[in-house]
């Protein structure tokens, strides 16, 4: 899968308290939780953001809190990707599970700005920046750490609960056969 | 093997596991909140089972917003309930209900060696206990509802040894305060903190509950705990469930082992935005103004420092003093428990005449959402983790983070001081 879009750029430690703000926690509706997304450390985000823009950070993007309203809140924003040099791991985690992609890549993260065209391939790990004038050259191409296999699938679901649902589905139709066979055996 | 993957392996049926490892992990304990439900909830219909896996392994505790602070947090409360009545499931209704990560062990439903997964992230509290506890997301809490196992990766673990004797008014919040500042918001990213010394073993099972709880703050997905007498003793009172106790092998493989000499630690503060931002508090005010770093508000309790030994140390410093009168000095019991404790011994009494407030247990002020908001320019030391720009309030308001001794110093002096400063 290929996403294309804008860069937001941001530094270390952006946490979930700054994606989106605890006094907007009394709902889990996500287009209410987009409108405020990036609220207390860019106020301009929210009128910027287009469909398919992608987030670019340093470390440890998402500490904090285990609010799984920050990365709804980002891609109901409209934002298709987040790249940054690490996340933290419940945030992360969060991400995969709900199917919005987040990619490592510390290489690429130096090399790109605030608005800055970038291009992903999800498969690969690929990453290319389109802004320079050599968006061509093998200079503005990087690669992330592509995700395990396991991981993949879960996006590809998408996400953990359509993992889970195709799971419990298939065990309890083995579950089923299981039966059947018992009985004609009696 | 270290604590952390021994416990994971007998989780996941294995013999062994190693660092990087993904693997399918059985769960003992699966905990969400007022916040977090109502999207498991959401998510877990998706999912299409009636049941969810075992009703007397999942825990709903009201605790963030409630008691309900507007319509909204009310109608999520709402929901949250509805459900765990109509599953079955663990729940604790205002009036018996305390902040979760202060409730669950105090009601015995923590074991050493479990495995125990909460839509919070401070789930890993529950590491002072000798149980592999982890914070994640309200999605991952749906699917392991239904089918009660997790995906994990097996974190690497870092070994922490405290060497010395801790001097007086120094606590575990500065221990894990202190080390954070060493090793910064990510020292610990997708790691576990194992945590050893002699300044451990002296430490009470609060402390301990203290340190485990913010190992988050360091990035790590788990803070641990061996096992010894004094949370043995912990849980004989409280649980008489059958357990197995963990040891680390003598040989287990570290990333790192990191030492410190604690002996001469002093009480630490940690300045916004961040929890690494620390200093010891005799430094505090070196380089500001004349006056000091002068304080609005003053919050003691949360899951880091909402227990009965928190509340005692608030309570000797307050003792004959009155708190500042440009201070709000806001005092919240972790349970109704601690509560109730608190007032048999005298402490609600001493803190009312101390001119503090009391409040019925809740997360409140520590997330900015409700009973403490801040305004604009003001400045809050707290005994809570985080210190995030807008945590508590508005996007131009501060917050500090401290133990209680410090906190109680600070609400009586009008800046922020060491109790030290005010002699015997």
């Amino acid at each position: 899968m290929k996403l294309k879009g804008r860069v937001h750029k941001y530094g270390a430690d952006v946490n979930t308290d700054v994606i989106i703000p605890a006094r907007y926690l009394n709902t889990s509706d996500i287009g209410e939780l987009a409108k405020h997304c990036m609220e207390d450390i860019d106020t301009e985000f929210t009128s910027r953001v287009q469909p398919g823009d992608i987030i670019v950070a340093t470390t440890n993007f998402g500490c904090g809190s285990s609010r799984e309203h920050a990365p709804l809140a980002i891609k109901a924003a409209g934002i298709s990707c987040v790249i940054a040099k690490s996340f933290a791991r419940i945030f992360y985690r969060n991400a995969v599970n709900i199917a919005l992609p987040v990619l490592e890549c510390e290489a690429a993260v130096d090399a790109t700005e605030e608005g800055d065209i970038l291009e992903v391939e999800l498969e690969s790990g690929e990453i290319r920046n389109y802004t320079s004038v050599n968006a061509m050259s093998e200079s503005r191409i990087f690669y992330a750490l592509p995700y395990p296999e396991f991981m993949l699938e879960l996006m590809a679901a998408p996400g953990l609960i359509e993992y889970t649902r195709k799971r419990l589905a298939a065990s309890a139709s083995a579950a089923k056969d299981v039966g059947i066979a018992k009985k004609e055996t009696e | 093997m270290t604590l952390v993957e021994k416990i994971l392996a007998a989780h996941a049926g294995r013999d062994s596991v190693s660092p990087g490892e993904l693997i399918n992990v059985k769960v003992d304990l699966i905990l969400a909140n007022d916040i977090t439900a109502p999207i498991a909830i959401r998510e877990f219909q998706r999912i299409g089972v009636e049941k969810v896996f075992d009703p007397r392994k999942i825990v709903m505790v009201p605790d963030h917003f409630v008691p309900n602070k507007d319509i909204a947090s009310a109608e999520q409360a709402k929901m949250m309930r509805e459900f765990a009545l109509e599953q079955g499931l663990i729940y604790f209704e205002v009036g018996q209900m305390g902040i979760e990560h202060v409730l669950l062990p105090e009601q015995g439903l923590v074991l050493p060696g479990e495995v125990i997964i909460g839509a919070d992230s401070h789930t890993c509290t529950y590491g002072a206990l000798s149980a592999f506890a982890t914070g994640m997301g309200s999605t991952d809490i749906a699917s392991a509802m239904a089918c009660g196992e997790i995906w994990m990766k097996v974190p690497p673990t870092i070994k922490f040894i405290y060497h010395g004797k801790l001097k007086r008014w120094v606590s575990g919040k500065d221990l894990i305060l202190y080390t954070i500042g060493d090793i910064g918001v990510d020292g610990a990213l997708y790691s576990a903190m194992e945590f050893h010394g002699e300044a451990i073993e002296q430490l009470s099972v609060d402390g301990r509950f203290t340190m485990a709880n913010m190992a988050i703050e360091a990035g790590a997905k788990a803070g641990i705990f061996r096992l010894d007498g004094k949370s043995r003793t912990y849980l004989q009172s409280r649980t008489n469930r059958r357990y197995t106790a963990y040891e680390p092998d003598v040989d287990a493989s570290y990333a790192k082992v990191i030492e410190y000499d604690v002996s001469d630690l002093e009480p630490q503060v940690a300045f916004p935005p961040l929890p690494s931002n620390t200093k010891p508090v005799s430094q505090v005010n070196v380089n500001t103004a004349e006056k000091g770093v002068e304080i609005d508000q003053v919050v003691i309790g949360s899951c880091t420092n909402g227990r009965l030994s928190d509340l005692r140390v608030a309570a000797e410093v307050l003792r004959n003093r009155r708190v500042h009168p440009r201070v709000r000095c806001i005092i919240i019991p972790g349970t109704q428990q601690v509560y109730l404790q608190a007032l048999r011994d005298g402490l609600i009494e001493r803190f009312i005449e101390a001119g503090a407030i009391v409040s019925t247990p809740t997360c409140g002020p520590c997330l900015g959402g409700h009973m403490g908001v801040l305004a604009a320019g003001e400045r809050c030391l707290s005994t809570t983790n985080r210190n995030f720009v807008g945590r508590m309030g508005s996007p131009q308001s501060e917050v500090y983070l401290a133990n209680p001794a410090v906190a109680a110093a600070s609400a009586i002096i009008g800046r922020i001081a060491s109790p030290e400063e005010l002699g015997d």
